[in-house]
């Protein structure tokens, strides 16, 4: 059985099956919507953390959390369930799929066969939603693909049960209940915005937020010194792999909170948001002059190419930048 | 970023039905997706990350060849497997892991117990045994 169910590519694969999702039960809000009720942007940087020997540095929160504050804020019941048996969880999956229910699922990127070879790694938060099933074919509507995918039963089941860092369990969510009257996207709104505010400005600890990018600067300046140059050039390609990394609509959400801001000022009829969403895009365009420097550094090409100095510098500028963003957003909301 | 601004330099994902969505601001100023093929800074960053994969593979090849570590660990490598990655695959423990790494201990194992490997590494017993 096929559920008849619109794809449309998204920038990010868990905002992108949000919107999917809503779409089929006839709310129809935008992806950049979803981001800022969601509040989905942000900056960490864990030097603590390591995975392949690389310190965590991520553009956006937990995963799952974008998607749970969506349905929170717009008062639809969702259901999630993971589990322990493969078998009893492809079960799970069919039945919801004969009841014509459009089934989220968190997957592992690694056995993906859609996926090109150089993109598959051990990342275990990629979302998907299941759409239906033919012949032992499940299709599969994948936001970041232009079109709908097929995906053999024992693929499904290696991608649900991916082992490694944060492994999903056959993690699948669905939507039980919609209200019955349309929802109210501005207190939607304005608690997204809040909380991106509290999460960007105010959490104690240095790693996250824009406490986050001014360590991260702080760091950079030392890393040819203490690791020498080809584990500082790794450490500075993984930055712009997660900055640009398939799924950020470019500059790690900053574009696309920029877009985010001009539908704010259509809905809440407030003209000054066009003003955040032009200065959230300068804030964008910091981000790819410091990808593109970046990436001329580890890749030693090129003259005048910026020291781990300046592209410090860089990032105490964009800091600064979306401190004075997030300040000004908070006033002008409250 | 304007429409017209969004790059289409092909990388990785060319033979992919994948794309990189973009929001950009069109002639009106509104912003809008645009699909994109792919960045180069971006490219280059994963091509770094695989160059490096490829240099240690190398390095372990070279020492599976001098009889110093076990094919398992090249192929492990190449794929991207740790050793913990690897056992919470396999429900092997770690410590376990690691010993089969090590040539000799790797030569004492049977192919029912190499199966279990090979079928994680999606490739064939006899293939897991050479480099």
């Amino acid at each position: 059985m096929k559920i008849d169910f619109e794809h449309c590519p998204g920038a990010h694969c868990e905002n992108g099956v949000t919107v999917n999702m809503l779409r089929f039960y006839g709310i129809r809000i935008s992806e950049p919507m979803v981001l800022g009720i969601g509040a989905g942007l942000f900056f960490s940087y864990m030097p603590f953390i390591h995975l392949h020997g690389l310190p965590v540095f991520s553009f956006r929160p937990l995963p799952g959390d974008i998607f749970a504050r969506v349905m929170k804020r717009l008062h639809i019941k969702v259901h999630s369930r993971r589990f322990l048996n493969k078998d009893k969880s492809m079960k799970a999956l069919d039945k919801l799929l004969e009841r014509g229910i459009p089934v989220g699922n968190v997957v592992g990127v690694f056995f993906l066969p859609y996926f090109p070879k150089e993109y598959r790694f051990h990342f275990n938060a990629h979302n998907i939603c299941v759409v239906g099933k033919e012949n032992g074919i499940y299709t599969v509507s994948d936001p970041v693909s232009l079109v709908l995918n097929g995906l053999k039963y024992d693929e499904l089941k290696r991608v649900r049960f991916a082992r490694g860092t944060y492994p999903p369990f056959g993690k699948m969510y669905w939507v039980e209940k919609i209200p019955t009257t349309t929802p109210d996207l501005k207190s939607g709104i304005i608690s997204g915005i809040k909380l991106n505010c509290k999460r960007m400005l105010d959490i104690p600890i240095p790693y996250f937020g824009i406490k986050g990018i001014y360590l991260l600067a702080r760091n950079v300046r030392k890393w040819e010194k203490r690791y020498g140059v080809k584990n500082a050039a790794l450490r500075l390609a993984q930055v712009i792999r997660m900055l640009e990394e398939i799924g950020t609509g470019g500059a790690g959400f900053r574009y696309m909170y920029a877009a985010f801001m001009q539908e704010v000022s259509d809905v809440l009829q407030k003209p000054e948001f066009r003003n955040f969403s032009t200065q959230m895009t300068q804030i964008g365009d910091l981000w790819r002059d410091f990808a593109y420097e970046a990436a001329r550094k580890f890749k030693n090409r090129g003259e005048n190419i910026c020291s781990y100095d300046k592209l410090a510098d860089k990032l105490v500028h964009i800091a600064d930048e979306e401190k004075r963003f997030f300040t000004s957003l908070r006033q002008s909301i409250e | 970023m304007k429409v017209e601004e969004v790059p289409q330099d092909v990388g990785y994902l060319k033979d992919s039905n994948l794309r990189d969505i973009y929001y950009a601001l069109d002639d009106s100023g509104s912003y809008c997706q645009v699909a994109s093929i792919g960045w180069q800074p971006r490219t280059e960053a994963l091509s770094l990350v695989w160059e490096h994969i490829s240099e240690e593979a190398d390095e372990i090849r070279q020492d599976v060849l001098q009889g110093k570590k076990s094919p398992l660990a090249y192929h492990m490598k190449i794929r991207l497997f740790d050793a913990g990655i690897m056992a919470s695959y396999s429900g092997i423990s770690k410590k376990t892991v690691k010993k089969h790494l090590q040539p000799t201990e790797f030569e004492r194992l049977d192919d029912m117990f190499l199966q279990k490997y090979a079928d994680i590494l999606s490739m064939e017993v006899e293939e897991l045994k050479k480099v």
